[in-house]
């Protein structure tokens, strides 16, 4: 029995992972083996970050310059046309970019600060707090997001602050319902339970217990939100009740050209018009739920191998 | 008592408290009416009378319980108050008199329009999903499968106006099979209604079968990553068996959950297309009251829409239930 | 064992390798093995974990998990070989001539179909005979898994049974189709000690009475020495030795092998120490308004020394460290920690207080953060009570990391990058920064492998001479009790059912449950269970 005391070492025991490397380093790696979807996807949200920044230096026009020819044909001088009104539709296209997404990530951001942090804390505290929370949630949630938008921008009017508040508020129960669910999983570790023993107190033991490794489902689901709260905006633009004229927004642009679509026989352009702003908000959102799911594809797998 | 039956009785209660909430929210809404509201309405009209008029009208001077009470009696018996457009002119020449017409005058020709639409779409979405989601997962990582996943995602990515005016495009305008305007009436001939709801339902079914297929899918797959169809595998029993006696068996709860919330999700995604389309449905009146900013009409629809849901959640819950084999046979 | 009987060879796996995919790549998982087995014949395979055994029991029925491929090898039925035929053509042996016995029952059995039709159902999917018949002998397998109503339990759901039951009737299940060899997979790891025997002891029968040969993976050498006629040790998926179960438990040959006994070897000399560090006097206790999960629980612990409390699951051990450590307030009754009464609630104590009682758990992977490096795990305690900053910070910590046989060169690691004995370890440093004067052990070594065990125990055993600190070891296994325990407390049902000085327990006279208990621990004598079954009867 001796023999084997000697040759026994806690040191040269094996473990799982062999070779370390830096954050970036990993990170290098991991984009190397990123499917075609996902680079599509990535360089689409550039692209577009890009326009959204360097609008005023981009557009050839103003975003509410009135030209003298409503509904012009696409030509050189303006090569999507006029809306309407005269405005140029190219100019529009690039201005929304920058307001339709500006305001979906103000929107996604506050939805996150509310529902993530009050999600949290949900799961922390537990007890009442977090049966009162839940239930709240929950008959919140038992009406449409839609419908409720709609009816709280009949009652306070349509401007852009009531806009990125109701929907805000609206889906942050989503949020909530996700952070309390994964920070649930997390507060039953062993770790939380120590730390709690240690005398740690509720600020420390989410921000840094907690927080680092619920991150991944956090990210996944920002994405997905920004995805369905860009989605509603443009459709409550669309409806009339969104962002107003004359601030230049995708969904209201569909609007204001619609009426070219029956055209579509004559001119395939006029009735591609309206299509262009629509296009624009669908591909983004392809863009970004391509980067989600492979991203989701890669923690989760991560989550396997370490069992 | 059987646990079932606690278990429904308890899911039942709650869905009645979540419809009572739910009221109390729609109901309570019009208290957060900015103050001049009453003025702006009025316009043109506005006097003293007229004011006070209206003021009696929507009840706020009396205590908050005693309208919600007021309100809610009156909702059971059909009555969900009356409109405010067209009260400027009546106001100002009868102010004793409104002849504003009632909410449920309004609501009920085109709640039978939109449950129409609802169900055209659904008997075509629910087996197409269930089927393309099935295979998707059995065959899953093949072409076939990844052929359907992707075309989902781009569906789900795009506005569904999008969707539709693609559709007009193709389907209205360049070859002109349907019309791009569903003009539906309660005098419309049964076929003839279905012949004009076509795009949109059509609209409605490409969206909602994107979302339901892509929930059925993960949920499969997941069942069928469970230690008892491994078992099942390794006691020899053919791949269909496996599905059949195994999988199946165990899928109703997170099917008919799927069903019940993309049902759900088609009662919103009718407002959208009923717009495009001008198909006189609820959705459509619910948009333009909120536009005109004509709250009785807005809170009928956004009760309906928000009834519909709770009750449609509530049959999903009540089919996991009576599925449960835990449930059935208690210990 | 079997004479008189047929004792040809019914599989022999010649050369087989196996490769699994993860992390982008393929790994070997079984290098080169080679495996016999004869009719009637029960071969035992035992090895630590991640050496291969269930991939290797499955693939001597050519079944490979999903993510996994065979590259060489064959393996021999007859004269087919599994590893060249194709799904159908082995789907014609699955369920007939060969079985699988998995280690959680309650995950194998389908939740929506009750018990006799999920037992028949791989005869009656293979037309061996008709359904009646079926049921029929199906209820006598019942029967000779000594189940209880046999007649009836089979019209029972799955989650209508208890776990024991469920594992007898899951080897019924397999025993259907009068299989020719059976596969066991840890069939007894999940199930409590005092369930387990009679789950041993009819599989042994019913193989032996209808001469099935059974291959039974197990990590534990006692359950196996009862078991098989042979032994095959696997490790790294590599076979270490092969023989005869009596040859090799008197001879060993290699070291490894040898060393698989190691932990029954260590035995702490008991010390009596009259200073009490921990008094709790008649606690009760219970989870929200449920039942009491404690009832009238006083245990004295010496100061210095190391108090065992021993059970099965359930018997309120765990709970006992939760009211101490304050998480779960006691109903009644208090706590005395150093001549001091203890306030109940974790919230209400002091710095001091919660520094002085430290704990250390089960599982490494779940108690350590997998987001922070060695450094911050076990320099927390030392910034939170001490306030150590800096350069006296680093220092500490590498001599904590001394202090459990490691070096600096673990400092920045994550726990992803270390083994379970290494993270264990590393929770032993943490509970040691605050320099504690109780350290409660949560079954610390019952998730590791018996080398690595050996190791954690001499290692708490030394810093406890060396730091004069007290330890409540609180485990399920006997073997760890006798190496380490001074006094020892027996738990179940959430009384205390004796304490005592270590020899006093283990000698008799015993109370019913504590004989019981020490009955039900397998040991290494291939006779054991036979002896234990005669003197029941």
């Amino acid at each position: 029995m001796s023999k084997v005391d000697n040759q026994y070492s806690a040191k040269d025991e094996v473990a799982s992972v062999f070779v370390k490397r830096t954050f970036l380093q990993r990170t290098f790696i991991t984009l190397k083996k990123a499917p075609f979807t996902a680079w599509l996807g990535m360089t689409i949200i550039v692209f577009y970050l890009f326009v959204a920044l360097f609008a005023p230096l981009i557009a050839p026009y103003g975003e509410a310059e009135i030209f003298k020819t409503p509904y012009a044909p696409w030509d050189e001088v303006h090569i999507f046309g006029t809306d309407r009104l005269g405005r140029d539709i190219l100019s529009r296209l690039i201005y929304g970019a920058r307001n339709t997404m500006g305001i979906a990530i103000l929107t996604t951001l506050l939805a996150f600060l509310i529902g993530g942090g009050l999600g949290l804390l949900s799961a922390i505290l537990r007890g009442w707090v977090d049966q009162f929370l839940a239930r709240f949630v929950d008959v919140l949630m038992a009406i449409p997001s839609l419908i409720f938008a709609l009816m709280l921008l009949s009652i306070f009017g349509s401007t852009a602050l009531n806009l990125i508040i109701i929907i805000a508020v609206l889906d942050s129960t989503r949020v909530f319902r996700l952070s309390r669910a994964v920070g649930m999983n997390v507060a039953v570790m062993e770790y939380v339970e120590a730390a709690k023993l240690r005398g740690e107190k509720i600020g420390w033991i989410m921000g840094r217990e907690i927080l680092p490794n619920i991150l991944p489902p956090l990210v996944a689901e920002f994405g997905l939100r920004f995805c369905y709260v860009f989605l509603m905006i443009a459709s409550l633009s669309f409806l009339g009740v969104g962002i107003q004229p004359p601030t230049a927004d995708w969904g209201s642009m569909v609007r204001e050209t619609g009426e070219l679509i029956q055209y579509a026989q004559y001119d395939i352009t006029a009735a591609l018009t309206p299509i262009l702003p629509a296009a624009a908000i669908g591909i983004l959102t392809i863009g970004v739920n391509f980067v989600v799911d492979w991203f989701l594809y890669l923690t989760s797998g991560l989550k396997d191998e370490q069992k | 008592m059987h646990p079932i039956l606690s278990t429904l009785i308890k899911r039942i209660g709650l869905g009645i408290v979540s419809l009572f909430f739910v009221s109390l929210i729609i109901f309570s809404s019009i208290q957060l009416l900015p103050g001049d509201f009453v003025e702006a309405q009025l316009g043109q009209a506005r006097t003293e009378e007229t004011v006070a008029a209206f003021r009696k009208e929507l009840g706020l001077d009396k205590p908050f319980y005693i309208r919600y009470v007021n309100w809610v009696g009156a909702a059971v018996q059909g009555d969900l108050g009356s409109t405010f457009s067209g009260r400027n002119a009546s106001y100002a020449n009868q102010p004793q008199q409104s002849t504003a017409r009632t909410v449920t005058s309004l609501l009920k020709p085109r709640l039978y329009n939109t449950f129409f639409l609802a169900a055209m779409t659904a008997i075509i979405a629910v087996p197409l999903s269930l089927l393309l989601g099935i295979t998707a997962a059995l065959y899953r990582n093949t072409f076939y499968d990844r052929a359907v996943n992707a075309s989902a995602l781009t569906t789900i990515s795009m506005p569904e106006f999008f969707v539709a005016y693609i559709l007009i495009i193709l389907l209205a305008s360049i070859y002109q099979f349907f019309p791009s305007l569903s003009n539906v009436t309660s005098s419309t001939p049964f076929l003839e209604r279905v012949y004009l709801s076509v795009l949109p339902a059509l609209t409605l079914t490409l969206v909602t079968v994107a979302h339901m297929m892509r929930m059925t899918r993960a949920a499969i797959i997941n069942l069928l990553s469970s230690p008892y169809i491994e078992m099942a595998e390794l006691k020899g029993l053919s791949r269909s068996k496996v599905i059949m006696k195994h999988a199946l068996p165990n899928a109703w709860a997170p099917i008919s959950n799927i069903i019940a919330f993309n049902l759900a999700y088609l009662i919103v995604g009718v407002v959208v297309v009923e717009v495009v389309f001008v198909y006189p449905g609820v959705g459509q009146l619910m948009v333009d009251s909120v536009i005109k900013r004509d709250i009785p009409v807005v809170q009928g629809c956004a009760l309906v829409f928000a009834l519909t849901y709770i009750l449609l959640n509530l049959l999903a819950d009540v089919i996991s239930i009576i599925t449960n084999p835990r449930l059935l046979y208690p210990k | 064992m079997s004479k008189n009987r047929d004792n040809s060879i019914l599989l022999e796996m010649k050369n087989i390798s196996i490769e699994g995919y993860s992390d982008e790549a393929w790994h070997p998982i079984i290098k080169g093995v080679d495996l016999q087995i004869h009719r009637g014949e029960v071969l035992g395979l035992i090895g630590e974990s991640g050496a291969g055994k269930s991939t290797l029991g499955l693939a001597a029925m050519g079944f490979v998990r999903a993510g996994c491929r065979f590259t060489g090898g064959s393996v021999l039925f007859g004269d087919q070989d599994l590893t060249k035929m194709n799904e159908n053509e082995k789907r014609e042996l699955w369920g007939t001539k060969f079985s699988y016995v998995a280690q959680s029952a309650a995950a194998a059995f389908n939740p929506a179909h009750r018990l006799i039709n999920q037992t028949i159902e791989a005869s009656v999917s293979h037309g061996i005979s008709k359904t009646e018949t079926l049921e029929k002998e199906a209820i006598k397998l019942y029967e000779e898994m000594q189940l209880p109503n046999p007649t009836e339990i089979g019209d029972r759901y799955p989650h209508q049974v208890s776990g024991g039951q469920l594992q007898r009737t899951m080897t019924a299940m397999a025993m259907s189709s009068k299989p020719d060899l059976i596969i066991f997979d840890e069939p007894t790891t999940a199930l409590d000690v005092t369930t387990q025997v009679n789950v041993l002891a009819t599989i042994r029968n019913i193989v032996k009475e209808h001469n099935t040969a059974a291959i039974y993976i197990t990590h534990d050498l006692a359950v196996v020495a009862q078991m098989a006629d042979r032994i095959q040790v696997l490790r790294y998926g590599n076979t270490i030795e092969e023989s005869e179960t009596n040859k090799m438990l008197k001879t060993p040959r290699e070291d490894y092998t040898k060393s698989l006994w190691a932990v029954r070897s260590i035995k702490k000399k008991e010390n009596k120490n009259k200073e009490k560090i921990l008094s709790i006097k008649n606690i009760d206790a219970s989870y929200g308004s449920g039942p009491k999960v404690l009832q009238n629980v006083s245990i004295e612990v010496p100061k210095g020394g190391t108090v065992a409390i021993v059970g099965e699951s359930g018997s309120g051990k765990s709970t006992t460290a939760r009211v101490v450590t304050g998480l779960l307030p006691p109903d009644k009754g208090e706590i005395i920690f150093q001549g001091q009464k203890l306030t109940p609630n974790l919230s209400d104590r002091s710095k001091e207080d919660l520094r002085k009682i430290q704990m250390i758990y089960q599982s490494p992977d779940t108690s350590m953060n997998p987001r922070h490096t060695v450094r911050d795990i076990i320099g927390r305690p030392l910034e939170f009570y001490h306030n150590m900053k800096g350069k006296a910070y680093t220092n500490r910590v590498i001599d904590l990391l001394k202090m459990i046989e490691l070096d600096e060169t673990f400092i920045d690691r994550l726990p992803s990058e270390l083994s379970g004995g290494q993270k264990q370890r590393i929770c032993i440093a943490r509970a040691l920064a605050a320099e504690p004067d109780l350290i409660i052990c949560d079954e610390v070594t019952s998730a590791l492998d018996q080398i690595v065990q050996e190791g954690i125990l001499k290692l708490l055993l030394r810093l406890q001479k060396e730091l004069s600190i007290t330890y409540i070891f609180i485990t399920h296994d006997i073997a760890t009790v006798k190496a380490i325990s001074d006094e020892v407390v027996v738990m179940h049902n959430g009384l205390v059912v004796e304490q005592g000085m270590k020899s006093e327990i283990f000698s008799p006279p015993h109370p019913d449950y504590t004989k019981l208990l020490l009955s039900s621990v397998p040991e290494m004598d291939p006779n054991w269970l036979t002896k234990i079954l005669s003197s029941k009867n």
